[in-house]
């Protein structure tokens, strides 16, 4: 399974979660695991998903959340999980 | 499970600390392009770059967007260019060099090295032509990147061409004297240079090389640099113990990319490249983090020592990470593509002499250094010199690359923009090497050549 991590970061508002869920059902991603917490009035969520089902390459899926992100006033990224358990992982 | 800490550090390395792969660069092997006919030559070259590079720019760009991690640039590096070409006059040098223009471009890359020739112990027919045609060829192409190797531990210097390339680094720089030089950017002079060496100007891809592999340059001085923020006043074996930790995250990212990379293009990783490459921006210099240190400008003293420490933590940490370690691997030091260095030599506290030692203890060498347009083949030669002396004694690589930009002075700044960066005009000695440059000849090996 191709697994990702998607980031989201922004002002808090109604809708955010909800916004980022639509995109993957709709690109057909399963989300895995997800962990947000507040900052202050930060909003700030990890979500883990599998893209190997998704119905679009990585590149679509990748410019559909920053999309989002901007309709909602977030930054949304998405990294293949590798980057992160290269670096933290030995 | 991956935790959120380790997730934001990794984003904000590459957000707000500039961490990035400065490049994928695949090495190409055109040994078999030879003829006796440059034409054929020509035709056999560009076909086999554009056919084995074909997918390079493409697959850099997906694993950009894939792993989120900026790739700055991918390039090209080929067998140094004067052993396909033996028996050539320089004007078919130049054809080839265009040819290698025209591949760059139309593959998409920023660069291609390899216009090279090594006579650190005597030159061929084909290195003459090639060195007397690279003045003319810098100056028609625009991503043709030329370097000769004048020197080694195992050869001694050959001061006929020490005394040839300050000739020819002059006579570039007159050539593209409209853009203050800039033909010299692309021209390094190397001492001990290395066959896989990913960086420009001075990438070649070496004849002990495989036919075609993918070797990766990393960066991320600001990545150090803000690690030490968090040290400061602390001791030194805690500063080292910091930059190693760092240099280990950011080499495994270079470890990916060039393992993705190889896999991806079906070529095989050769190595990954553990320097520290600055770049223009603030926030992404080597100097900075040497003034992190405790140093109050770059060039003071004590530049020296915090240079060497930085060194040798970045391969302690580099080494664990990636499969294999290549390429000139250290910190690198180019006056014009480091903020702090290009602030500390505009007000005069980092001079060439300090760099010179500075040279001593890091990666390269003098690099990126623009001198008055009127400085002399001979102290041009000079330089080289000395910096080869650096190398041949010390068994590490050094390099020279300066601009005499023509009709500049000292006080002046040339801008070569964009990765290049802008360079101050640096002072050099007024008085003359021309007898010593002129005695030609070689310096023998030192006796610690003899090892076996």
């Amino acid at each position: 399974m191709k697994k990702a991590i998607i980031t989201v970061l922004g002002k808090d508002k109604v809708g955010i979660i909800c916004g980022v869920s639509t995109v993957l059902k709709e690109l057909n991603v399963n989300i895995l695991d997800i962990s947000q917490t507040i900052m202050g009035e930060i909003f700030t969520m990890i979500m883990s998903v599998s893209v190997s089902e998704a119905n679009v390459d990585f590149s679509a899926l990748s410019d559909a959340l920053s999309a989002e992100g901007k309709k909602l006033g977030v930054v949304i990224n998405i990294q293949h999980e590798d980057i992160f358990n290269s670096m933290h992982k030995i | 499970m991956l935790n959120q800490k380790e997730i934001f550090e990794t984003i904000n390395m590459i957000e707000k600390e500039n961490l990035d792969i400065r490049t994928i660069t695949m090495g190409i092997s055109l040994l078999d392009c030879v003829s006796s006919d440059v034409d054929t030559v020509c035709k056999k070259v560009y076909d086999k770059i554009t056919k084995k590079a074909e997918n390079l720019v493409k697959t850099g760009e997906d694993i950009e967007k894939e792993y989120g991690i900026p790739i700055i640039n991918k390039r090209i590096s080929v067998t140094p260019v004067s052993l396909i070409g033996q028996g050539f006059l320089p004007s078919d040098f130049v054809k080839i060099a265009k040819t290698l223009d025209r591949a760059a471009l139309d593959t998409g890359v920023n660069f291609i090295g390899g216009f090279s020739s090594l006579v650190q112990k005597g030159f061929t027919v084909g290195d003459t032509s090639l060195i007397d045609a690279i003045p003319e060829a810098l100056a028609t192409t625009n991503k043709v990147c030329s370097s000769v190797n004048v020197g080694s531990t195992k050869a001694g210097i050959n001061m006929d061409a020490v005394k040839k390339m300050g000739e020819i680094i002059k006579e570039t720089a007159q050539k593209t004297k409209d853009s203050d030089g800039f033909g010299c950017a692309k021209l390094v002079v190397f001492a001990n240079a290395v066959e896989d060496n990913p960086f420009m100007a001075g990438a070649f891809h070496g004849v002990g090389e495989a036919e075609c592999v993918i070797n990766v340059g990393v960066s991320g001085p600001g990545v150090v640099k803000c690690a030490l923020e968090k040290v400061k006043g602390e001791k030194f074996e805690v500063v080292a113990d910091t930059i190693k930790k760092t240099a280990f995250k950011i080499t495994r990212m270079g470890n990916l990319v060039a393992k993705e990379a190889s896999r991806r293009l079906n070529v095989p990783y050769g190595i990954v490249d553990l320097s520290l490459a600055p770049t223009p921006a603030v926030g992404d210099s080597v100097a900075y983090i040497l003034e992190e240190m405790g140093l109050e400008k770059c060039g003071t003293h004590g530049t020296t020592a915090a240079l060497a420490l930085l060194n040798d933590a970045v391969k302690k940490g580099g080494i664990f990470a990636a499969s294999n370690v290549g390429g000139l691997s250290g910190a690198f030091i180019p006056v014009s593509e480091d903020a702090g260095m290009i602030s500390a030599a505009m007000d005069g506290s980092l001079s060439l002499e300090k760099l010179e030692a500075m040279t001593c203890v890091c990666s390269v060498g003098l690099d990126m250094i623009v001198v008055p347009g009127d400085t002399s083949a001979s102290t041009i030669s000079a330089i080289i010199a000395d910096e080869a002396a650096i190398g041949m004694i010390n068994n590490k690589t050094t390099a020279v690359r300066v601009i005499p930009a023509p009709g500049k002075k000292v006080g002046d700044v040339v801008e070569f923009g964009g990765l290049l960066g802008t360079g101050p005009v640096m002072k050099v000695s007024n008085l003359s090497s021309e007898e010593f440059i002129n005695r030609g000849g070689r310096i023998p090996a030192p006796i610690h050549s003899l090892r076996n």
